[in-house]
């Protein structure tokens, strides 16, 4: 509804976080897909010939202790940064989706069971906890992707437990009981499509999250192996060298910095824009 | 005249809320929301039930409805126990109206998919069928079946109230819960309303429990009219008697607080002081003794019975 004379602020003042936000994830995000494609170096292939050479024209971001190109790892690098984060985050939510809904819909004691579990997994210092579980298994993809999910989804099931008990009692929820609807159809049909929203933001701030866990694992050596390139592993790489080769640490540390700024840029802004009580 | 067709029948229904206090859920009392109602609707009439807020209306209109289970009493529909009735049989005979149109609208489900779920629910018709279903009821409530496409926020309240009716109506009932239809509307659009549902219950044959705090909106469209008061039914009379005589002093007292259009008429109501009582600690005798300017002695210590006064209704006082 525009008034006429009134000069609107352009869609970018108004949603300027969000497009930022947007514009970061989706180069990051183009970036990783394309890796192979936009790497013009092997991101594992050594050169003796060519060790810790500052940013040029034909390494783009300088070479490591091995001779590697830096921008060709960084690439190959986002990859595992993206998968783990969109994983572990998917793993997280489908958790606390299903949790959250049966504890806001199934009654007392399903409420009462599930949310102390989530109180009992909130106690743990999740860092140490993923720590120490990597630390018994091998520490591969897969398995960072696992512990980092199965850790992180209590915020998630409180969220929708909270949106669940106030959606169950509104009268579109009453009103398809009226009308004969079971229980599945009320959840799936009527709740569900209406808790979605701050599960959205949630999500995209639990990438950044699950990000940030991946490179701090690496960097720690428990998470990617060498020579396979992730953030993290090359930021602990890089930190020997630092004196003489700041740009090995740096670049990593900006494209860690960059893709997690965007992804919570983007949430923070959904929140607000998603949140009926901040409009208007 | 009770030997017509009995819709809906309760008798001494109650419903308790359990009060339970501190960590380990003590019971500590009980809240009487509805405590002992006996009404009888006929088929194709409209039984106006009135109160003030929390009075029990709504809680009658749910157990009515089985979405909540009577702590005693029983519900009778078509002679048969409510809680009897298989869940989909009952409820494409019984349907509601709710008070609120803006929170009784699914906000992410558009109009004509909110009125065919009722259909898909108990599988009616392939879905051309529904579509041509949902379009002719749109139809009746006075909605453009283009309308179906569109999602709540795009209608005005009156347009959700005749959706929302629209989805009732589609299954064909024959006994629609009116719970405040018409309270949560502009003046202006509330007579629509009603006309549209007194248009309805003409072609159709409908019967309303119609639910309502306002006795000008009640008195519109009632056909007999049950007075509630803390969970009870204090007076019980046809539309116009009730108008034209009220009994009950608690009924006079709503009566006169419903503005007359007539400038010469002095507005003298009669002032209800104190407030409702607390339905979980009612108080001995009659429960409308404390606010009751021709309470009696026996008021106090006597809950008074339901009783009839001659062919005119029943009453629950003390006075007759």
């Amino acid at each position: 509804m525009s008034r006429p004379g009134v000069a609107r602020p352009s869609a970018f003042r108004r949603h300027g976080l969000l497009w930022l936000g947007a514009l970061l994830v989706g180069t990051m995000s183009l970036a990783a897909i394309f890796a192979p494609l936009l790497s013009s170096f092997d991101p594992t292939a050594i050169n003796v010939d060519a060790m810790l050479r500052p940013p040029s024209a034909a390494h783009w971001l300088g070479t490591d202790a091995l001779g590697r190109d830096v921008l060709s790892r960084i690439l190959h690098g986002g990859r595992v940064s993206l998968w783990v984060g969109f994983v572990a985050v998917g793993i997280s939510t489908g958790i606390g989706l299903v949790l959250g809904l049966v504890a806001g819909y199934c009654g007392r004691l399903a409420d009462e069971v599930i949310m102390r579990g989530v109180d009992v997994m909130l106690c743990f210092p999740s860092f140490f906890l993923i720590l120490a579980v990597i630390a018994f298994l091998e520490p591969s993809l897969l398995n960072i992707m696992i512990v980092i999910g199965l850790t992180s989804w209590m915020g998630v099931a409180r969220l929708v437990r909270a949106e669940t008990l106030t959606l169950r009692e509104r009268d579109f929820v009453l009103a398809a009981r009226v009308a004969g609807a079971g229980p599945a159809r009320i959840v799936f049909s009527h709740i569900l499509p209406n808790a979605l929203a701050p599960v959205l933001v949630s999500a995209t701030l639990g990438v950044a999250g699950a990000i940030l866990i991946e490179s701090s694992l690496s960097f720690l050596g428990l998470g990617v192996q060498p020579p396979e390139p992730s953030w993290g592993n090359m930021l602990m790489e890089g930190k020997e060298v630092l004196e003489i080769a700041p740009w090995l640490s740096l670049f990593p540390g900006l494209a860690i910095l960059l893709t997690v700024l965007g992804y919570n840029l983007l949430g923070e802004s959904l929140r607000d824009l998603l949140d009926p009580r901040l409009k208007q | 005249m009770d030997r017509q067709d009995v819709l809906l029948e309760t008798t001494d229904l109650a419903r308790h809320y359990p009060l339970t206090r501190g960590l380990l859920r003590i019971r500590s009392g009980s809240l009487r929301a509805v405590d002992g109602v006996s009404l009888k609707v006929r088929r194709g009439e409209t039984l106006g039930l009135v109160g003030e807020s929390g009075c029990g209306k709504s809680t009658l209109a749910r157990c009515v409805l089985g979405l909540e289970r009577p702590t005693s009493g029983r519900v009778l529909f078509k002679g048969r126990e409510v809680g009897e009735w298989e869940r989909k049989d009952r409820c494409r005979r019984m349907q509601m109206i709710f008070q609120d149109p803006y929170s009784s609208l699914n906000p992410r489900k558009k109009i004509g998919a909110m009125v065919g779920e009722p259909l898909r629910i108990h599988g009616l018709g392939a879905r051309r069928e529904r579509r041509a279903k949902v379009a002719e009821t749109l139809g009746l409530v006075g909605l453009d079946p283009e309308h179906a496409g569109r999602y709540p926020h795009e209608f005005s309240g009156g347009q959700r109230q005749r959706a929302a009716i629209a989805r009732a109506l589609v299954l064909e009932p024959e006994l629609l819960v009116c719970d405040e239809p018409v309270s949560a509307l502009d003046v202006s659009v509330r007579a629509q309303v009603l006309n549209l549902l007194d248009d309805l219950q003409e072609r159709f044959g409908l019967t309303y429990l119609f639910i309502s705090h306002d006795l000008s909106v009640i008195g519109h469209i009632s056909d007999r009219v049950a007075v509630m008061y803390l969970g009870r039914v204090v007076e019980l009379a046809r539309s116009e008697e009730i108008f034209k005589a009220p009994l009950h002093p608690y009924t006079e007292a709503l009566l006169s607080a419903v503005p007359v259009p007539d400038p010469e008429r002095a507005a003298r109501p009669v002032r209800l002081t104190g407030d409702l009582p607390s339905p979980s600690a009612p108080p001995p005798g009659c429960p409308f003794h404390p606010r009751c300017k021709k309470a009696l002695d026996v008021c106090r210590t006597t809950p008074p019975e339901l009783k009839s006064v001659g062919e005119r209704g029943l009453v629950s006082c003390w006075l007759y």
